[in-house]
């Protein structure tokens, strides 16, 4: 075990394009840290930089105190799972996990008493003797995790290990894999695209977009407290609701409507509020809406209420998405457009854009019916158009 | 066949494509299968046909060679006792034997590693020593022979297995280089890279790993090249003048009879009937080694 620190790790390819920029990035020993980000952001060549399966054009690579730079694959002591497993075909599932203890010379009663010990943590014990292509997926999935936990090594690796089961069955291994991880206690770092798997698996994800590291935190704070628009806009589903704002001293104006910033936000702007007129996105997650009706007359003041038609009701039980139209979000329609491209989202062309709501299951609105909807002021996040970098940040925990 | 088509048989009518499990065969009316079959008949009877015939000379005495019957009217072993023991026959058939299997194993070995290379690699010059190796693979070997057998007689070449075995490589390569590629490029690469993270150097990734995979086009090479040499008569009669290096099939061309005024016709068949029988054992052989779908379970199917 050990921790692994990256000092401006570059990956740049021979027509000069860089795959990955300057990444700092200190995994702690033990820790569990998640590379997040949409497909082609890098992530996967720089877990690939850390295995040693790419070159590293720039920058230092340290596993425990050792610069593994120049190291192969096979010194540096890391183990991982693939996307697709890459199971040895022909050999057994116990051939498949001994592989690596064999390749080390390690004794043979030692292999087999490892092989077994790791069988068993994974269930796999009934399956010792099968080929791989005699498994299902998520038992071949075991064993590929098998062939990792025998060798004890310095970290895992695992590169989007799950994006080939289906939904079900991709819940129970990351149950399986969190569980694992905490067992053996060892570095870990996954790379995944599905930010769910992010945010329920890491002790910290680190956001990538384009091959730059945008924000390493916690679950809770890159949730609580995004740096800038494109982690508030990647991390949370359904994703923050994004629309241009003017923030005039501490008086915001939505399309919708208008609000003060109540004095926790204000406060955090700055003091004084700056003099003159800017322009903003404000970013709003889904759940700090809500019904008005079920608000009570005490909070009510603190938030925003507003009348708004309710194109679309999706209605799951605990909880219900509402679908309110808005005109106005043309102002920053570049900056935006420019994020869902990167999000792979789809995002609606002209003057109508679509907000998205979450209020509780009682809620009366009803399709196509206006209805009073109120918006919580002090969960509101605040970027700057240009830079998208977040005002007012909330603190972090 | 499914009862779909089975009872359309019986009625003697069409029956459209079958719903469901349709395979190939079940999806043809019936009156195509029996063309099929016919066809099949047809051309297995064209292939075998003077093999069979060949099969039978080998059995007829010296006297009856002429007499046109498929079936031998004295069948004897008369012709497969003389061969063997004359002399002029078992001396080339080791000839064939050594020299067949010794170019198979180097070119089976050269080219397995050539291929890996060729298929892993991205090297300047990659498609012009491809298309370099073809080409030579496609050269007219009788436009070589005459400057050849000069330099094989200066270099003391001449009449010696290396002098077999080296022409025998030079053609065989090609075609094995390219079959083998193609088996490697079929086998995913991250399984090498899993074997190198495991920690495998880049050879016992080869070793361990590439080439158990890459066994059946192993043994499909092995076998076009055995087939290559065991039949060559071009090289053999020109680059050979003794029983030292001369193989089977030139060695059948210098058979003598037991008399002047006689074809030795029938030690001829008999020869050709033995040098038969190892090819198709080793065909057998190979043939269940050679499975498709040997990577099923590697990686995500």
């Amino acid at each position: 075990m050990a921790a692994i620190t990256m000092r401006g790790i570059t990956k740049r390819y021979a027509d000069g394009t860089e795959a990955v920029k300057s990444v700092d990035l200190d995994i702690a020993d033990g820790e569990f840290v998640i590379l997040v980000g949409p497909s082609g952001c890098g992530k996967s060549t720089l877990l690939r930089m850390i295995v040693g399966l790419e070159d590293i054009s720039d920058g230092e690579m340290k596993i425990g105190d050792d610069v593994v730079n120049d190291l192969a694959p096979k010194d540096r002591d890391l183990a991982m799972v693939f996307q697709n497993y890459a199971l040895y075909p022909h050999l057994s599932v116990r051939e498949n996990m001994a592989f690596p203890l064999r390749l080390a010379k390690v004794p043979d009663d030692e292999v087999t008493k490892r092989v077994e010990e790791a069988a068993a943590v994974l269930e796999l014990t009934e399956n010792l003797d099968r080929k791989p292509a005699n498994l299902s997926g998520g038992q071949r999935q075991r064993v590929a995790m098998g062939r990792a936990i025998v060798r004890d090594p310095k970290a895992f690796l695992f590169d989007e290990p799950l994006s080939n089961l289906d939904a079900n069955l991709r819940v129970q291994m990351r149950t399986e894999i969190a569980r694992i991880q905490k067992k053996y206690g060892t570095t870990t770092v996954y790379v995944t695209h599905d930010q769910t798997e992010a945010m329920t698996l890491a002790d910290r994800v680190a956001v990538l977009r384009k091959g730059v590291v945008q924000q390493v935190d916690s679950p809770r704070n890159l949730y609580n407290s995004p740096a800038n628009l494109f982690v508030a806009g990647f991390i949370g589903s359904p994703s923050m609701n994004l629309v241009p704002g003017q923030l005039k001293g501490t008086s915001l104006t939505l399309p919708f409507g208008a609000l003060d910033l109540p004095d926790v936000v204000a406060k955090r702007l700055g003091s004084p509020p700056a003099a003159g007129e800017r322009q903003v996105i404000v970013g709003i997650r889904p759940e700090h809406f809500e019904d008005a009706e079920l608000v009570g007359e005490s909070e009510r003041p603190s938030g925003l209420t507003f009348r708004s038609k309710i194109d679309n009701i999706e209605w799951l039980g605990s909880e219900l998405y509402a679908y309110l139209p808005y005109t106005g979000g043309e102002a920053i329609g570049a900056q935006l457009g420019q994020l869902a491209g990167d999000l792979d989202m789809e995002q609606s062309s002209g003057d109508s854009s679509q907000l998205v709501a979450r209020l509780d299951a009682t809620s009366q609105v009803s399709e196509d019916r206006e209805a009073q909807i109120w918006l919580d002021a002090k969960r509101i996040h605040l970027f700057d158009p240009e830079t998208g970098e977040a005002l007012a940040r909330p603190p972090l925990a | 066949m499914t009862a779909a088509t089975i009872g359309a048989e019986q009625i003697g009518a069409r029956t459209e494509p079958a719903k469901g499990k349709t395979t190939k065969g079940a999806s043809r009316s019936p009156g195509d299968g029996a063309i099929w079959k016919i066809g099949t008949a047809v051309i297995v009877l064209y292939a075998l046909f003077p093999v069979l015939w060949i099969a039978s000379l080998s059995l007829k005495p010296a006297s009856d060679v002429g007499d046109g019957r498929l079936i031998p009217a004295n069948a004897s072993l008369e012709n497969y006792r003389d061969i063997f023991t004359s002399g002029e026959f078992v001396r080339p058939l080791i000839n064939s034997i050594g020299i067949s299997l010794i170019t198979t194993l180097i070119a089976v070995v050269v080219a397995a590693f050539a291929a890996y290379a060729i298929a892993r690699l991205d090297f300047p010059g990659k498609t012009l020593l491809l298309s370099g190796a073809l080409a030579i693979a496609m050269f007219p070997p009788v436009s070589i022979i005459g400057p050849l057998f000069n330099i094989w007689r200066a270099t003391g070449l001449y009449d010696t297995w290396p002098g077999l075995i080296l022409p025998y490589m030079t053609f065989a390569l090609p075609l094995a280089i390219w079959t083998l590629a193609a088996f490697f490029r079929e086998i995913p690469w991250d399984l090498e890279q899993a074997a190198q993270v495991d920690g495998a150097t880049p050879y016992q990734a080869f070793r361990k790993v590439i080439l158990p995979l890459a066994m059946p086009g192993v043994f499909t090479s092995a076998i076009i090249v055995f087939i290559f040499c065991w039949n060559d008569f071009l090289f053999a009669i020109s680059l050979t003048s003794t029983d030292a290096a001369r193989t089977v099939p030139a060695a059948t061309a210098f058979f003598t009879a037991s008399s002047n005024f006689i074809n030795p016709t029938g030690q001829i068949a008999a020869a050709a009937i033995v040098v038969t029988v190892p090819i198709i054992i080793m065909v057998l052989i190979f043939q269940r080694r050679i499975v498709a779908g040997l990577t099923a379970g590697a990686v995500k199917g």
